[in-house]
């Protein structure tokens, strides 16, 4: 009954009182999400001095917006947090529950997932409305999609990572309601963020690389990764990874593309020493040319790429990078004689 | 003495992962019958509590949810320095979702005396989704701090770690007993050694099953899963792939060519 007319929530997260991309990408499909069941998008905002954040989720898409503003939001803390979202979230009770993938975003939600005993799906790259109304979660899974669904308790809680969903388009003659909720009363704190510590980022930022190259476990090792990173510079290309690759130790796990980690778009993307794996594939979204290098001719990744090279990467790849150099040397000889 | 206790899952070998495929035709799975290992970072877990008993003493029970093929990986913990195994085996177990696995993990550490310190890798290689460890904080009534990269301050009832986040970390202050799943930055697992084999022989793995939680089968596995897979799709592969021939060097040539054709160099 209720349950049927209940909202879907976005659990908004902003960082230096600026609201995620990720959550209005969030906006964007919980709209969508919303107008076909026909009920409003709501989405909860904690932090301090954010009123202004408050208005770009309605902007995006939003219907209400529940604003915690107050210093005891500033940054996240996960006991207050909790206990904020949870007692809401069971006076108003929504349907869905949608939480970015960021690492905040990956510790509250199954924070709030346990506390009302519901189900949370991770890290899906796309999520539709079944004929029957119920929220189906998509995540890669052994070479296909795997469809996961909370057909029982509620809310049905889910996690996206960003550029998953289009940023939707903000307009700004859209109105909906604010409402302030208080900093939780009582709650016991015995988990403290003291400080948050930021460094500027290395390197070619793989976001927004026009030439990404990723490398996988066909390194084989720290030597055969380091041919990878040569061939990254040579093309002045952003290095990526696969968790095989972060899980070897040989990448950081920023370097992560996919499902888990980050969505990437370039104009030209190259797989080394990777099977493609869909939790890896799922994350390149929109290349325009793509390359694989990998040993096994029957590897998945050759059903997913323009051009294949059946060869080693560990011996391809300083082969390539010589080629590449050459190239270079030719074309740098061609425009010093004119 | 601190009492330590560790979640490790056995995983599917991740070197072999990949050949467990959706059958286009059947829409069931291929290859289940993958050996079985213990989760990568569930090791950086064991060797952060291995540190914490070398440094100054410490009690370490291995819990591990899964089949009794798993009793293998227990033995590796064990080998490894850790005091106790317990697996938590049961068919009633079978399916369990991040929550019905954290509850039962609760559960079972519960039935322990006394906890200061629950230790979880930040994520597995097969499920991937980083929830048991949180999950298990809120059953534990615990506070957790997850992404722990560093163990900065460990003396006495407050402990200060690193929690890693995009392009840095957050200092974090917490009071034990409390629950840290660690990311692999944190340190670097030992290997195995002959007189930790020979010493882990005397050691026992002790099953548990429903029954020794003294839970309803209702709250457990599969029934006690708030998720459910729904549907599984093969996908079609979506590019036509020109495969490069000739010799090493040729190969290198025509794939500069190609992308000197396509305006990249």
């Amino acid at each position: 009954m209720s349950r049927q007319r209940s909202s879907v929530w976005v659990i908004a997260e902003q960082i230096n009182g600026q609201v995620l991309g990720v959550s209005l990408e969030l906006i964007g499909q919980a709209r969508k999400i919303a107008d076909d069941l026909g009920v409003p998008v709501e989405a909860v905002l904690l932090g301090n001095e954010i009123g202004d954040q408050a208005e770009m989720l309605l902007f995006s898409g939003a219907d209400v917006v529940y604003l915690g503003d107050s210093p005891d939001f500033e940054v996240y803390q996960p006991e207050i947090y909790t206990e904020r979202i949870v007692s809401l979230s069971k006076d108003v009770q929504p349907q869905i529950m949608l939480i970015g993938s960021t690492y905040v975003g990956r510790e509250l939600a199954p924070l709030i997932a346990a506390k009302l005993e519901t189900g949370l799906t991770a890290h899906c790259i796309d999520l539709v409305i079944s004929g029957e109304g119920i929220l189906e979660q998509k995540i890669p899974a052994y070479g296909g999609i795997m469809s996961i669904i909370c057909p029982d308790k509620r809310p049905q809680m889910a996690t996206v990572t960003q550029g998953v969903f289009p940023m939707p388009r903000l307009d700004e003659d859209r109105s909906g309601k604010i409402v302030p909720v208080e900093p939780p009363e009582g709650v016991k704190v015995r988990v403290e963020t003291l400080d948050v510590v930021l460094k500027e980022p290395v390197g070619v930022l793989l976001e927004s690389a026009p030439i990404v190259v990723a490398g996988g476990s066909g390194a084989g090792s720290i030597e055969g990764w380091k041919e990878i990173e040569a061939l990254a510079e040579v093309l002045n290309a952003a290095l990526g990874s696969t968790r095989p690759a972060v899980d070897e130790g040989w990448a950081d796990l920023e370097t992560m593309i996919g499902q888990s980690g980050k969505m990437v778009s370039p104009e030209l993307y190259i797989g080394v020493g990777l099977s493609g794996e869909l939790q890896h594939m799922v994350g390149i979204v929109g290349a325009k040319v793509m390359i694989a290098i990998n040993n096994d001719a029957k590897a998945p990744v050759f059903e997913q790429v323009d051009f294949g090279v059946v060869e080693d990467c560990r011996v391809f790849v300083p082969a390539f990078v010589k080629a590449l150099k050459n190239n270079e040397a030719c074309a740098g000889r061609a425009t010093h004689v004119t | 003495m601190l009492s330590i206790v560790v979640c490790v899952k056995a995983v599917p070998d991740p070197k072999e992962a990949d050949k467990i495929r959706i059958d286009p035709v059947t829409k069931s799975l291929t290859r289940l019958d993958l050996p079985l290992v213990i989760n990568s970072l569930d090791q950086n877990a064991l060797e952060a509590a291995l540190q914490f008993k070398e440094r100054f003493g410490a009690h370490i029970t291995v819990f591990s949810m899964g089949p009794p093929s798993a009793g293998n990986v227990m033995k590796e913990c064990l080998a490894l320095g850790a005091d106790v195994g317990i697996l938590l085996s049961d068919p009633a177990f079978a399916g369990a979702d991040a929550l019905a696995t954290a509850f039962t993990l609760a559960q079972a550490i519960e039935k322990l005396d006394e906890v200061d310190v629950v230790l979880c890798g930040r994520a597995s290689s097969d499920g991937a989704t980083e929830w048991v460890g949180p999950e298990l904080a809120i059953f534990l009534e615990m506070p957790v701090v997850s992404m722990v990269s560093e163990f900065v301050e460990t003396e006495g009832p407050c402990w200060q770690v690193k929690s890693d986040i995009e392009n840095g970390y957050r200092l974090m202050q917490v009071e034990l007993p409390a629950v840290f799943t660690v990311t692999q930055d944190v340190n670097t697992p030992r290997t195995l050694s002959f007189s930790g084999i020979i010493k882990a022989r005397k050691k026992e793995i002790t099953t548990w099953g429903l029954v020794d939680l003294g839970e309803s089968a209702q709250s457990v596995g599969l029934k006690g899963s708030p998720t459910i897979v729904s549907d599984l799709t093969y996908i079609e592969s979506k590019r036509a792939c020109q495969i490069i021939e000739g010799t090493l060097e040729e190969k290198a040539d025509i794939l500069v060519a190609k992308l000197v054709e396509a305006g990249f160099i």
